[in-house]
């Protein structure tokens, strides 16, 4: 399985989440916003976190229009999967692969600290090696995590299981609770916390190392 | 020709920023603010001279780049 990790200017994630994609058993390539092709075979690219372009404008805005991006989307759209994290997240939203908006957080402030999530869905690549229901601890840090959606948007998520995680405690104001969701095709997650940053004990835990592994097992099935 | 584009958040999104800037303006004493909403404000300079012709791009680049439509809403003005 071939997994493609993107750099922005201003991505400081992007190493950690191919070292991730190392550890779960992809062969991984590192590919930059100017290029205008995934490497062939990809199979997962993914979307990494940091401050894509210094936030001008708005988080991602101007990532989702680089020349990357409709390489990105071209891939989506034949059915390939993303992965987008925190400013990755936000890319995808900006780009309309996945829907809703992540504003500022409600109380304003940068927030930095392992939280509580709740696996919602696992029906998907991403998320079946995790159990319905099952609380893990993951990192957020993230100043516009609001995850917003209108009430129509939200009633299809639910009617259509689509929302991969919830916060247990909603520390940014995300509607409800809302921390990762799925496109229609299931092939597409975008999600604020890091799983990228638990995959080792040793760097402070391993409950992300599951989506990881399920993602690679998930994909050699499809 | 200039163009001015007015961003917004859409009515009924709450502006977790504006409301902090009405906390404050209650805190410095200005009483009566019922509330605050806070966007940006763009400025475009155009090689285009026709009005009509402007418009239509300037709303083109709002509704590809400028605003986020889920959450914004935006205002054109040519000047």
């Amino acid at each position: 399985m071939k997994a493609a990790v993107v750099t922005f200017p201003g991505s400081n994630c992007d190493r950690d989440l191919a070292v991730a994609f190392e550890r779960a058993g992809f062969e991984v390539s590192r590919v930059w916003h100017k290029d205008t092709a995934l490497p062939a075979g990809t199979d997962v690219v993914g979307v990494p976190g940091g401050f894509s372009f210094g936030d001008y404008l708005r988080c991602g805005a101007i990532a989702a229009h680089s020349p990357i991006a409709a390489a990105i989307r071209s891939h989506a759209d034949r059915g390939g999967y993303v992965l987008g994290i925190c400013n990755g997240f936000q890319v995808l939203t900006e780009m309309q692969l996945l829907p809703g908006a992540l504003m500022r957080n409600a109380g304003l402030k940068f927030i930095c600290k392992t939280i509580g999530l709740q696996v919602v869905s696992t029906d998907s690549a991403f998320t079946s090696a995790y159990a319905k229901g099952q609380q893990i601890a993951v990192p957020v840090a993230h100043h516009d995590g609001n995850y917003t959606i209108d009430a129509d948007g939200l009633a299809a998520l639910r009617a259509e299981d689509r929302i991969a995680f919830t916060y247990t405690q909603n520390p940014n104001g995300a509607a409800a609770d809302i921390a990762g969701v799925l496109s229609a095709n299931r092939r597409v997650l975008g999600m604020m916390p890091h799983p990228e940053r638990v995959v080792d004990a040793r760097t402070g835990g391993t409950d992300g190392a599951a989506l990881f592994a399920s993602l690679m097992g998930g994909m050699a099935l499809a | 020709m200039k163009a001015r584009v007015t961003v917004m958040l859409k009515s009924g999104v709450l502006d977790v920023q504006g409301e902090a800037v009405r906390h404050a303006l209650g805190t410095l004493g200005f009483a009566g603010v019922n509330g605050v909403r806070q966007g940006k404000l763009i400025e475009l300079d155009l090689a285009e001279t026709d009005k009509a012709a402007a418009e239509l791009a300037v709303k083109t680049m709002c509704d590809k780049l400028l605003a986020n439509t889920v959450i914004e809403s935006y205002r054109v003005e040519l000047i």
